[in-house]
């Protein structure tokens, strides 16, 4: 089972330059760390959270069916950002739009853009920072 | 100066952070096996339904009003309160966590660069756009000013949910307005002792003579009166000690009588409390177990005991703890009682550093068992199925009721929010 789990880790180190052959191991200076997912795709961990997406209203930019939503509720939701909106009372991913009018546009046209100007029950949740698809 | 923040019905709120459809809706988080009301929105509050209520009475009536019910989800509850302070620790370095859902802040400093009311107003809107969570902040030179600013918040709409109390003048109009019982370190037996000498007020409590009170009563609420005129007394407290005990203990969804399923219960109860063991880099000496039978059940024959045992060196070997909780429990058993609840306690506690080797305990033996339990340790974190001992049973007919829990929305793969 350890070694199961050994072979599951992925440990990249990162290099920042090329090793030069012939001396003695003089990678060992440059290798500084290795690569962690969390650290290039969070920026604000307290405020960070993961969503599952269910549906195909956001497939022209690449958000599949199942996909993981990293959600940052700390980030200011500005026009053209991919938000999390609650809209009566349940969740949507969608473009935010806010000219010429407030919007809500969604990624495929099959699905109609919702306006939100006069909307009463409408909050802005967080921006999409990434979306995780698995193959 | 000082700030305490503390979140509004903290687990009723966390219920509705993933529910948007819950917002405005009463909302009631019940105590383990779903016995009773343990929290509840101030909708709910209008419905009439009090803290303690039981859920049996209430069910029915409740949730025809159209009012929502949740078994306690703590794996929620503590991740919220982590991102709650988090969030705080960025806005104010100094904090103490009081509790799961209150701090106190050291504002020593932020007076001279902020106005206090905007710094509280800061707190309140960050943790809302960061978390979700509804917060109230309440300001004052001592801490038991800031609880009292902090009930200000709590019950004057008016304030928006923040109070700064800095100024004298306001400190003492408030005072005036709030229970003596509501004081902060004003215990049930004090608050009728007070009554008596017709103290009746916060304000009445500050008034007296610190004197009388010490000679009267005792030096910890003359240090509360002195904290009521302003005067600090009580400091930040800083990090928290490491845990000197682990304590795991359950009530049964059900009355147990016979000892196999007592043993399952505590093996289960041993395996979780070596899991916390290893999480603070610890290994304990002693386990010890107790069981006890429904002192509400007045027909039942009565039993409460407890048992301990001494392990031949420190360990968090999951197995040790098991092996020895279930040597207690024999110990201590009787049959023909009805019993409602089983604990275990793990104590003397030793760094995992540091081990003594001994004769019967090989250094063998320790390296193969931390790599067993690490593996283990991995494998649940992972949020796979767990991996257990047969030990802690399979079928856990004992365990406990929570059939109206909410997903794990942010600690388990599965249960992630949905989102179209």
């Amino acid at each position: 089972m350890i070694s199961e789990d050994q072979k599951r880790r992925v440990n990249l180190p990162l290099f920042n330059d090329k090793i030069a052959v012939g001396w003695p191991s003089p990678a060992d200076d440059y290798v500084e760390r290795s690569i962690d997912l969390n650290e290039y795709l969070i920026k604000n961990s307290a405020a960070t959270y993961f969503l599952r997406a269910a549906g195909d209203s956001m497939i022209n930019v690449g958000i599949h069916n199942d996909a993981i939503l990293i959600v940052d509720r700390s980030i200011e939701p500005t026009d053209g950002k991919i938000v999390i909106a609650s809209v009566d009372g349940s969740y949507t991913c969608k473009r935010l739009q806010l000219y010429p009018e407030p919007r809500l546009v969604a990624e495929n046209i099959k699905y109609p853009p919702i306006k939100i100007d006069k909307k009463e029950d409408f909050e802005i949740i967080g921006v999409v920072l990434a979306a995780i698809n698995q193959f | 100066m000082f700030a305490l923040v503390d979140c509004n019905s903290f687990y009723a709120s966390c219920e509705r952070v993933f529910r948007p459809d819950l917002k405005d809706k009463p909302v009631v988080v019940l105590s383990n096996n779903d016995g009773c009301v343990v929290a509840l929105s101030k909708e709910a509050k209008k419905l009439g339904i009090k803290m303690c209520d039981p859920w049996y009475q209430i069910e029915s009536s409740y949730t025809k009003k159209g009012g929502y019910a949740f078994s306690s989800n703590y794996e929620l509850y503590a991740d919220i309160s982590a991102r709650i302070m988090t969030t705080l620790e960025r806005l104010s370095p100094n904090i103490e966590i009081y509790s799961i859902d209150e701090a106190f802040l050291d504002l020593t400093g932020v007076n001279n660069c902020q106005n206090l009311q905007d710094f509280g107003m800061q707190c309140k809107e960050t943790i809302k756009q960061w978390t979700g969570m509804p917060v109230r902040v309440g300001i004052a030179p001592t801490k038991t000013l800031s609880k009292i600013a902090s009930y200000g918040a709590k019950y004057y709409p008016a304030t928006q949910g923040v109070v700064d109390l800095s100024k004298p003048e306001r400190q003492k109009k408030l005072l005036n307005l709030v229970p003596v019982q509501e004081v902060w370190g004003v215990g049930r037996k004090i608050h009728k002792r007070l009554n008596q000498i017709g103290i009746r007020t916060a304000l009445d409590l500050a008034m007296i003579d610190t004197k009388y009170v010490r000679n009267n009563f005792n030096i910890v609420l003359a240090k509360t009166v002195r904290e009521l005129r302003g005067e600090p007394c009580i400091g930040l407290e800083d990090q928290p000690s490491a845990k000197k005990q682990i304590v795991v203990s359950r009530t049964f969804s059900k009355r147990v009588d016979d000892l196999r399923t007592l043993e399952e219960a505590v093996s289960d109860y041993a395996a979780r409390a070596a899991a916390k063991l290893r999480r603070e880099n610890r290994r304990c000496l002693y386990v010890s177990v107790f069981i006890r039978t429904n002192p509400f059940r007045t027909q039942d024959r009565q039993y409460r005991n407890s048992g301990t045992t001494r392990l031949i060196a420190p360990t968090s070997d999951t197995r040790d703890i098991i092996q020895n909780a279930k040597k207690s429990l024999r110990a201590i058993y009787r049959s023909g009682f009805n019993y409602i609840k089983a604990g275990i306690l793990l104590s003397d506690f030793y760094d995992d550093q540091i081990q003594q080797y001994d004769f019967f305990y090989p250094k063998e033996r320790t390296l193969h068992s931390d790599q067993l339990m690490n593996t283990i340790d991995k494998i649940n974190k992972k949020g796979l199925p767990p991996v257990y001992f047969l030990a802690q049973g399979i079928k856990r007919k004992w365990s406990m009721k929570r059939e109206i829990q909410s997903p794990r929305y942010t600690t388990s793969w599965n249960d992630l929010p949905k989102v179209s």
